[in-house]
């Protein structure tokens, strides 16, 4: 780049740097205002909100890990989510394979259906669907969660499971054919390990969804001992309502396994997010 | 409920084909193109099979099931026996509560497209110069998509916390009383939307910056080369190529704002009097506190018809070219 040196290019360059910068600290500051808060007590809350803490108050932090109640949580976050992902990614790349491989009658009508599913807003279904589970016996049990999270789940899977399935070459799929690979076989030894970095991808997205969920485990789960991290957030407030600096760092302990997951799966979660628009 | 019958009745036929797998029927399409094709439908339901019981027992069945409850007075114990016909759903209409939620989801959207997409496209285009650190800038700016709204929401209580937060500080500079952002009814829908602005703008900005990388820089040079300005080789190129992008990320944003509970239930609980209070939160609060099944499940598929309306609109006017571009010229790029 030649033109490196020319000061209107820098000029610009720096207007650009000073307004990434002004955004990015919109998002450092609120997140930077829990952590520090955390270390704070009340009374240094209410006069020294901006500054950092002094002295510095570890106790909140070390308390609630010390306290079996944040990892039980966090046990709960991570088994509902790998069960929801294990769920959502195994149907959802038997129905897609299905989707994109094979032509019959109805398969356009029934991709349909499942794409329709995109446009029902949970909130929609959670009244009827916590008569459903109840009269199925599964509250106050983790499949409550997981499987309706799963099948909501499977719209955006299979989409873009199918369209990847779909960019795999008819050559591929005749020479396993020629080598004896009966539909199955070629599927499981052949399309799911090419489809590695797809499945990866809507595997993050599964486990963000769900880690999310509040709605969900909000009504299903009466029973403290099944709370999720966003319930059990949300109960932390409501119990400590006095005690900023305690609930600040209980929501920043909170936020770490999520920043943690975002970090190392970073590119999966983008490109996701990337490809599924990619049309 | 004509749209959601017809793909009812579709549905069917479609299931029942695979179901009964009947071979006078598909042989004479199989035959030509494969061997076995009893083998082959057999194969198809056994893949089909684990995502359609799912989805029709977990998906479909709730929507029908409130379309039923939602025409009986009903406390959601027992079995429905108090018919009442469409009572649930004029009564929606003539409460105000619902009436202001209709109204916020609208000011809502309207917000969204105004402004957070705008801004998030403009943050994309800015990320997509070459820029030292634009990395690091990417990787804060989605980072908030990744906390739940729960976690934001408990955060910015206690941010804007007049006592021991910055809500003196921050609720001057945007103009409320002291700490009284999400306390007062005239800033607090503007105060939820900019907290969902903070969540979710990384998220469209990310769709914007992929679609953008996504359109070759042939053309955008050739722009230049031909004396297009940074604007024009933005309004002539970039825009128009980004179509089926800005698409989705309205339609998302859209059906979310629908939607919207998990912040909203946090953040303010629906208050101070109703004032941002969303369809949702009322069907929440009427369904699961009053118990007053019947009228939130006409909630409930007023909800469900406006996102199936809008998004049957919106198929059929706005995504239809990048839908069939992408069923019909698979890996064709545009």
């Amino acid at each position: 780049m030649t033109t490196s040196d020319n000061p209107a290019v820098r000029a610009r360059r720096a207007v650009l740097h000073v307004v990434s910068i002004a955004i990015g600290s919109l998002i450092v500051v609120p997140v930077g205002f829990g952590v520090l808060g955390g270390f704070k007590d009340n009374g240094q809350l209410s006069t020294n909100p901006l500054g950092w803490p002094d002295p510095w108050h570890p106790e909140n932090y070390t308390g609630i890990l010390a306290d079996g109640v944040f990892w039980r949580q966090l046990a709960n976050s991570t088994i509902i989510a790998l069960a929801t992902v294990a769920v959502v990614v195994a149907a959802s790349a038997m129905a897609a394979f299905v989707f994109a491989r094979f032509a019959f009658r109805g398969r356009e009508l029934l991709f349909t259906l499942f794409a329709i599913g995109l446009m029902f807003p949970f909130a929609v279904a959670i009244l009827p669907l916590f008569i459903l589970l109840r009269s199925m016996e599964l509250l106050d049990n983790p499949l409550g969660v997981i499987l309706p999270q799963a099948a909501f789940g499977l719209p955006t899977t299979i989409i873009i499971l199918r369209q990847f399935f779909r960019t795999i070459p008819a050559e591929v799929e005749e020479a396993a054919t020629l080598d004896g690979c009966t539909p199955f076989g070629f599927f499981w030894r052949v399309l799911l390990p090419m489809a590695r970095p797809a499945l990866a991808t809507v595997s993050v997205l599964a486990i963000v969804a769900s880690w999310n969920n509040f709605f969900l485990p909000l009504v299903v789960f009466t029973d403290q001992t099944w709370w999720t991290l966003p319930v059990g957030v949300q109960a932390f407030q409501g119990q400590y309502a006095d005690d900023t600096a305690r609930v600040l760092a209980y929501v920043v302990l909170s936020m770490i396994p999520a920043l943690g997951f975002y970090a190392i799966a970073e590119r999966q979660l983008i490109g996701g997010l990337a490809g599924s628009v990619k049309g | 409920m004509t749209p959601s019958t017809i793909t009812g009745q579709r549905t069917d036929d479609a299931a029942t084909e695979l179901l009964a797998a009947d071979p006078a029927a598909t042989q004479q399409r199989g035959r030509r193109a494969r061997p076995r094709p009893l083998r082959r439908l057999g194969t198809i339901a056994l893949f089909l099979a684990p995502a359609l019981v799912l989805f029709l027992l977990l998906v479909i069945t709730p929507i029908v099931v409130a379309g039923y409850a939602s025409m009986y007075k009903w406390n959601g114990f027992g079995l429905p026996e108090n018919f009442v016909g469409i009572d649930n759903f004029t009564r929606a209409f003539e409460d105000p509560t619902f009436l202001g939620d209709l109204w916020r989801a609208f000011v809502l959207i309207g917000l969204s497209l105004l402004i957070q997409l705008p801004v998030s496209l403009g943050l994309a285009m800015l990320l997509n110069q070459k820029l030292k650190g634009r990395g690091i800038y990417r990787v804060i700016f989605f980072a908030p998509y990744v906390l739940s709204e729960v976690t934001t929401a408990v955060l910015f209580t206690l941010v804007f916390s007049p006592n021991r937060g910055l809500g003196d500080t921050l609720s001057k500079w945007l103009g409320a009383e002291a700490g009284a952002i999400f306390a007062d009814p005239d800033t607090v829908l503007f105060a939820l939307f900019l907290v969902i602005s903070w969540k979710y703008f990384g998220f469209h900005m990310i769709l914007y910056l992929a679609g953008r990388q996504n359109i070759p820089q042939e053309l955008t040079e050739a722009a230049t080369t031909d004396g297009a300005s940074a604007w024009q080789v933005f309004r002539h190129v970039t825009l128009p190529l980004l179509g089926p992008t800005i698409r989705i990320s309205v339609f998302l944003s859209v059906i979310g704002s629908i939607q919207l509970f998990d912040m909203v239930w946090v953040l303010t609980g629906g208050g101070p009097i109703h004032a941002s209070e969303t369809m949702a939160v009322t069907m929440f609060d009427r369904g699961f506190r009053r118990f007053e099944v019947g009228y939130a499940s006409a909630i409930s598929i007023i909800m469900f018809m406006l996102s199936f309306v809008f998004a049957l609109f919106y198929q059929r006017f706005v995504l239809r070219r990048d839908t069939e571009g992408a069923i019909t010229n698979r890996g064709v790029q545009r």
